[in-house]
């Protein structure tokens, strides 16, 4: 088994530019800019990144949607570019997408977490066991009779997520999932994708601007212009305050706070990210 | 406002009828239909009749929304009686000016009236009782032998079961745009017809736009849950035929003999 469920390699992507005849064609703009990337199984790791960062593009090499222009993809020792294992591919890697309501096939939530299933010729008998488990596992089972429109955008966006759990892949990515939520369906899509992760040992990829998402991930890889900028855990990426700020992200706000103090002449740790550190650092300092 | 559009008009339930097998209720439907065409007198009418009442009284839907169920097609019925009253020969009962009224219009247009009716009740009761999605998996299922001349059974469902699932959410999107193009002061509701053909473009394009954005996420989505068409595909949801539906395949068949019979005696 390849200890890296995805690997990229130097992975160069750019869309094909289309262009009148008349005029002349238009420079070639790379999104991707030899990316390079491994993620090793079960972990959890975040991708950050400011709008046109190409962490979309990226996201999307995992499962081949895209296939790369330049360097390879690997899935689970799988090359992307194998035609033939594309739904071997697909089955290991699902992909979970930013509006739920422009992934839902199905009028019927069982139906739709079934839908993979049924693409994958799974026996009817296994595919009620494997939806089942599927809605349990992100607490909907309740709903399985509802008919999709009748849930809120939190609700919609775990049925969604069931429906790629249904495929038993090994890694899950989650592009942008919780932009379109209400603070309520964010917190609940962010419970289910860790449960998922800690409980099932699920790979998470989670593609997101959200500093208070990414700082939950074990890993941070954070992109900038096609590039991969910074990777590691989330304390050292965000102690990097001033080169965050200059790709357009923020840091959470302790960060923040620690490093506006540091800036003006106290002794202070970027490192912090979670507020009872803060107070307790903030407390010290007080004392001395 | 938009929202109390109801596609189908599936009314839930646990009757002998609901649970049917799909399937065979299109049949039965089907057989139905040819009772009501193959009828040559009021006779053969009444069979039919029967047999729809049978099925109503097992379906235990209200009276009620048979009877809405009609409501569309009263200017059907008004038109064909109409004509039939007054454009058939046969003994006049009588004459106002250059109208006249015949038994034989009568006859007729009482006929055609009541053969309307039975018809449209009849396959409102099959949507009565079968959701659009269990009755959009039937059509797919009895087509399915046409696969055989190519014919893309599985994707015209396909499509079928992607427009019911996405029809609440363009409606809600459109009373979306409504609101917002009336924010910004767009009229619809005074002017003449073309005036306010005219005051939908804005609500048509963005309308467009979006669903056109949403069909190819929606393509992507699919994608990345291994779609690739009908073959090979398993499903959730198994249908099995019992004994009630062969029963009921039976009885109306049956009631299907009799109409024949009636005619063939009568005629």
């Amino acid at each position: 088994m390849e200890k890296n469920i995805i690997s990229a390699q130097k992975v160069e992507f750019h869309y094909n530019n289309e262009y009148d005849e008349n005029e002349a064609p238009k420079p070639i703009k790379q999104v991707l800019k030899g990316v390079s990337l491994d993620i090793p199984r079960g972990g959890f790791t975040a991708v950050l990144g400011h709008n046109g960062s190409g962490k979309s593009t990226i996201a999307k090499h995992m499962n081949a949607i895209l296939l790369p222009c330049g360097g390879k993809v690997w899935v689970d020792g799988i090359d992307t570019c194998d035609e033939e294992m594309l739904f071997d591919i697909r089955s290991r890697v699902g992909m979970v997408f930013q509006n739920p309501d422009n992934q839902i096939v199905a009028t019927i939530v069982e139906e739709d977490v079934a839908f993979a299933l049924e693409n994958m010729g799974v026996p009817p008998d296994e595919m009620r066991e494997r939806v089942d488990d599927a809605l349990k596992s992100v607490g909907m089972y309740e709903y399985r009779e509802h008919s999709p429109h009748q849930l809120s955008g939190g609700q919609k966006q775990r049925v969604a997520i069931a429906g790629i759990i249904a495929m038993r892949p090994e890694c899950i990515v989650l592009d942008e999932p919780t932009a379109m939520l209400d603070p309520k369906g964010r917190k609940e899509v962010l419970k289910t994708i860790r449960r998922l992760n800690n409980k099932f040992g699920i790979t998470i990829i989670l593609i997101t601007h959200y500093m208070e998402e990414a700082a939950l991930a074990d890993r941070i890889v954070v992109m900038d212009n096609g590039e991969i900028i910074m990777d590691g855990v989330p304390r050292d990426v965000f102690s990097n305050v001033e080169l965050m700020k200059k790709v357009g992200l923020d840091v959470p706000q302790v960060t923040e706070l620690m490093y506006l103090l540091g800036k003006s002449g106290l002794p202070s740790d970027t490192h912090i990210i979670d507020e009872d550190e803060c107070a307790n650092a903030l407390l010290k300092l007080l004392n001395e | 406002m938009l929202k109390d559009i109801t596609i189908g008009q599936y009314f839930p339930g646990n009757s002998a009828v609901h649970r049917l097998d799909p399937r065979f209720k299109i049949i039965i439907t089907g057989v139905f239909i040819g009772m009501l065409f193959s009828a040559d007198g009021f006779l053969g009418l009444a069979v039919g009749a029967v047999f729809l009442l049978i099925s109503f009284l097992l379906s235990q839907i209200p009276l009620k929304l048979m009877i809405k169920s009609l409501k569309p097609i009263v200017p059907i019925i008004l038109f064909t009686s109409v004509l039939n009253i007054f454009f058939l020969d046969g003994v006049p009962l009588l004459r106002l000016g250059f109208i006249k009224i015949t038994d034989e219009g009568l006859r007729t247009s009482a006929f055609m009236i009541i053969r309307i009716i039975a018809l449209i009740m009849g396959s409102s009761l099959l949507t009565y009782t079968t959701s659009p999605i269990i009755l959009t998996d039937a059509i797919e299922r009895l087509l399915s032998p046409l696969k055989k001349i190519k014919l893309p059974v599985h994707e015209l469902a396909m499509m079928m079961t992607i427009a019911l699932r996405f029809i609440p959410t363009l409606i809600e999107e459109t009373d979306k745009i409504m609101s917002a193009q009336k924010a910004r002061g767009a009229d619809m509701e005074t002017g003449s017809l073309v005036q306010r053909a005219k005051a939908l473009t804005p609500i048509l394009i963005p309308l467009f736009v979006s669903a056109f954005r949403r069909a190819e996420e929606l393509a992507t989505a699919m994608e990345c849950r291994c779609y690739r068409g009908g073959d090979g595909r398993t499903r959730l949801r198994q249908l099995h035929s019992t004994g009630a539906d062969f029963f009921a395949l039976g009885l109306s068949i049956l009631f299907l003999d009799a109409v024949l019979l009636l005619n063939c005696l009568i005629g």
